[in-house]
């Protein structure tokens, strides 16, 4: 697991989270650091923990034990309202016996703020929100993603330090869930502030954050920019869960060499103990399909579907295992082809020792 | 803690309240003596005389008959009511439902006597005319009953039944009326407990000869109560107690059961 | 088929047993024992006794309605804090002594505030002086609360257990604190189940004549009381029919208030 060191930026840290409930492990021993004007997403599949970490944040859960640092200060006791953040809710939750005005201003007026200084924040989180001549609606007249962008707007006016979204796209429908996902990155610059977006949608996490935190089991399994995470998953699972990936059991025979169903391909990786068994890693883009000639081994085309840019096509190889492969060429069924793979597009990796395997064969 | 100890304190003070002169009939009912105010020794044999009391059973009789007489009625009527009123237009939704909000806010006795002056008309009062009123006041339970099930229901289940070959009538009865059955089964049990509970309206549109556990019972306060009608009150509210247990506890023990299962599949 | 013509049963019943019924009892209350019109028999609820009875039940239904909620509101709050959701044990609490015959529990609740009653016994024990409460208007009142307080309760209940836990935490992380979160959230969202009570025990506290009967000893005369005389006792039909219009008249317009009082405490800005 990546290192974060203690730097002047970090905003907030969490120590050794624990949280379980009905003896159910949610949270195992969770530590991170979040650093200013970072958009952080905590990405992984519905019951890995990452909704309560983030209620965690909130404070609207206790941790059973474990520390959270705001600035250095431990806030792990504070009750949400004296927190310098504020939550974006999945379901919006936005007051339905108010208005929309009276939504945005609650948190002002809880403050004892003006009057003036309340209708010109209001303006201006509508603004923000492209939601302006909104003031008088009723939650129940708008549409989900109006509310959504409300229920944004009632939290960003009382400037928090750091923004907290929990699944907040979730309930709308795709071409909505992008727009709002431009608009969230927009909004980011503009207040310059800490975003820390839960989701289990990965092309979400991969589209707008600056570092993604993948959790499983309560645990983090990896720690790194969209770039990294996706190229270099440190696990089966991560590389399962971004996105498609061949997982094939594998033999390092030595460095730089490993062996699938006895066939050689050599690969970049070192390190590892003689005749090692390891999960060999391949993103179904960087299969090559080539002359049958040309190829480490061969297969037979079983299936080919069209994907707009791209197509996607289960070879079945002579080694016994089907390869998922994207490549914008186009096979008929029952072809032979030639399989590839350059050494640097090979990831190597441990077998995992916990019960992550489990999962991976559910999902699969 | 403190908080905790209170409001424990708090629910049971209000269940003592709800409860305490149910508690006392049953005491009476075994109380060897006629006098409310003097116990006479433990007996049972209250227990025994009230089934060779025949006006007492005649009452209990007439009681229940007509508590599930008219349950039934308003439970058919009701449950076919919800199912047209669930496709009225808002208007029609609104006027229709104005009608059926009156038996349950007007007062009773002003229902009871508007009855009765129109049933004067045209029926001697009996057991005719309490069945009518009874149905009347029933209807609207059922309906409210039904409604919200109707309204929680699927559109799209009951024409998948359709678009799976099922004509309009199987489709109801294996789609639609499953789904609604647990609103109409609250709605004929509430219309049950009403019309047993009922005293003011079968008052005033029962006539001279028939009588129901109430309206005997009113008429022999001045006269006493006869220790019998205590014992028939306390089996009835027994039966009653094991009957809502069953029904609140078994499909309880069944779910904890499922769930213990998923949990071990999974 | 049209489905909306299996109302048709229901709508004929309606027409003959709710509409003519009251059609009838507006006849009664418009004429006089010959036929004639007349607006005595309505008129006749601003004469000195029955002003006096009309007074004496407003009075006792609202205390009863205040006292029921009083209690009712603090149990809601209860039920939804314990983290179980105990609704169905309640209503099943709240059910099971409609099946002892109301009647009989009005005369065991006389059992118990009489003077030398179970009350007054236990409180002798810790040497309390005797509660003289029974044939007062205290003892009606009383009454009138332990037989409608679960038609309170189940409506508040219903209406601060089904708040979304989201709404409260939204509330908690915008800065409200416990006070807060009730003044603002809570108790607005619990207003119309709270107005809802109010009609289903304001109505038959009004009206009421068995309770007064029984726990006044006969001697205190509630509106419920003379009209019923009316009918059993005076027999002048015409005059009780009146006095029926006039009420239900007279809880029209209160019901009617009270819709407009809702209407604008639904407004969420004038609590702030």
């Amino acid at each position: 697991m990546e290192q974060t060191t203690m730097t002047s930026d970090s905003i907030l840290e969490l120590k050794h989270i624990h949280k379980t409930f009905d003896d159910k492990t949610i949270i195992d021993d969770l530590s991170f650091q979040i650093q200013k004007n970072e958009f952080i997403t905590l990405l992984g599949p519905s019951g890995c923990g990452k909704t309560t970490t983030l209620r965690i944040i909130g404070g609207f859960e206790k941790p059973d034990s474990g520390q959270v640092l705001f600035h250095g200060t431990d806030i792990t006791n504070y009750p949400p309202e004296k927190r310098e953040l504020n939550t974006v809710f999945q379901s919006y939750s936005l007051f339905p016996h108010m208005n929309v005005e009276d939504n945005i201003a609650f948190g002002l007026r809880l403050k004892k703020k003006s009057k003036a200084y309340i209708r010109d924040r209001i303006s201006y989180a509508l603004r923000l929100v492209n939601l302006e001549g909104f003031e008088k609606r009723r939650p129940v007249s708008l549409s989900g993603g109006q509310q959504q962008r409300i229920a944004i707007a009632r939290a960003v006016v009382n400037e928090p330090k750091i923004l907290l979204l929990d699944e907040p796209l979730g309930a709308l429908d795709l071409k909505l869930r992008q727009e709002m996902q431009h608009e969230l990155i927009r909004l980011k610059n503009e207040l310059g502030i800490t975003f820390i977006y839960v989701t289990h949608d990965q092309e979400e996490a991969l589209t707008m954050s600056d570092r993604i935190i993948v959790m499983n089991q309560g645990i983090i399994q990896q720690v790194g920019n969209p770039v990294d995470i996706y190229n270099e998953p440190q696990n089966a699972f991560v590389a399962d869960f971004i996105g498609e990936s061949n997982i094939i059991d594998g033999i390092m025979v030595r460095d730089r060499l490993v062996t699938i169903g006895g066939v050689a391909f050599p690969c970049v990786d070192e390190g590892f103990s003689p005749n090692q068994l390891v999960d060999v890693v391949i993103r179904p883009e960087d299969v090559e399909l080539v002359e049958p000639e040309n190829g480490l081994t061969t297969g037979i085309v079983r299936d080919i579907v069209f994907k707009g840019v791209h197509y996607e096509i289960q070879v079945d190889s002579q080694i016994g295992i089907s390869f998922l492969v994207q490549t914008t060429q186009a096979f008929s069924v029952g072809t032979s082809v030639g399989i590839r793979v350059i050494p640097d597009n090979i990831h190597i990796m441990n077998k995992p020792i916990s019960s992550d395997e489990q999962i991976i064969d559910k999902d699969a | 803690m403190v908080k905790k100890l209170f409001s424990r304190l708090y629910v049971g003070l209000i269940i003592l309240f709800l409860y305490a002169p149910i508690a006392v009939l049953i005491v009476l009912s075994f109380n060897d003596s006629k006098s409310r105010v003097v116990w006479g020794g433990f007996t049972t044999r209250w227990y025994s005389e009230v089934f060779s009391n025949s006006t007492i059973l005649s009452a209990f009789a007439t009681t229940i008959a007509l508590a599930l007489l008219s349950a039934l009625i308003a439970s058919v009527i009701g449950t076919l009511a919800a199912l047209g009123i669930d496709r009225m237009r808002r208007k029609q939704y609104q006027v229709v439902m104005f009608f059926t909000n009156i038996p349950l806010l007007n007062a009773d006795i002003v229902t009871g006597i508007a009855l009765m002056l129109w049933f004067v008309r045209f029926l001697p009062l009996g057991f005719t005319s309490l069945l009518l009123a009874h149905v009347t006041f029933n209807i609207p339970y059922v309906i409210l009953c039904v409604l919200p099930k109707l309204r929680q229901m699927d559109v799209n289940l009951y024409e998948a039944a359709r678009d799976l070959g099922a004509n309009s009538r199987t489709a109801f009865f294996k789609i639609t009326f499953p789904f609604i059955l647990p609103g109409v089964l609250s709605g004929f049990f509430l219309a049950v407990t009403m019309s047993m509970d009922d005293f003011v309206i079968t008052y005033f549109t029962k006539g001279a000869g028939v009588n129901t556990l109430s309206t005997m019972i009113y008429g022999e306060i001045r006269k006493g109560i006869k220790p019998e009608m205590y014992a028939l009150s306390t089996i009835l509210f027994l039966i009653i107690l094991l009957l809502l247990i069953l029904m609140n506890i078994v499909p309880r023990l069944k779910n904890r059961e499922q769930t213990a299962s998923a949990v071990r599949d999974f | 088929m049209n489905r909306k013509l299996l109302a048709a049963p229901y709508l004929v019943w309606v027409a003959g047993f709710i509409i003519i019924p009251l059609l009838f009892i507006l006849g009664k209350a418009l004429t006089t024992a010959d036929g004639g019109f007349t607006l005595q028999n309505i008129a006749a609820i601003a004469s000195p006794i029955h002003r006096k009875a009309l007074l004496l039940s407003l009075q006792l239904a609202l205390l009863c309605t205040v006292i029921c909620v009083l209690l009712a509101y603090p149990l809601a709050l209860i039920v939804r804090s314990s983290k179980l959701n105990q609704q169905s044990i309640v209503m099943f609490i709240l059910i099971l002594p409609m099946w002892m015959n109301f009647i009989l529990r009005i005369l065991a609740l006389q059992m118990l505030l009489s003077n030398n009653g179970i009350l007054n016994m236990i409180l002798s024990r810790f040497s309390i002086a005797p509660l003289e409460i029974i044939n007062t208007p205290a003892a009606i009142v009383f009454g009138m609360v332990y037989d409608f307080l679960p038609y309170m309760i189940l409506p508040v209940m219903n209406s601060i257990l089904s708040i979304d836990n989201n709404l409260i935490a939204a509330a908690r992380d915008l800065g409200a604190n416990g006070f807060h979160v009730f003044w603002k959230v809570i108790f607005p969202l619990s207003l119309p189940g709270v107005a809802s009570g109010i009609t289903m025990v304001f109505v038959p506290a009004m009206t009421a004549f068995v309770i007064s009967d029984i726990l006044g000893g006969g001697k205190i005369q509630l509106l419920g009381n003379v009209i019923e005389q009316e009918f059993s006792v005076s027999m002048d039909w015409n005059l009780g029919s009146g006095l029926s219009v006039a009420l239900m008249l007279f809880i029209l317009a209160t019901s009617l208030l009270l819709g407009r009082g809702q209407n604008q405490s639904d407004r969420g800005r004038l609590l702030w």
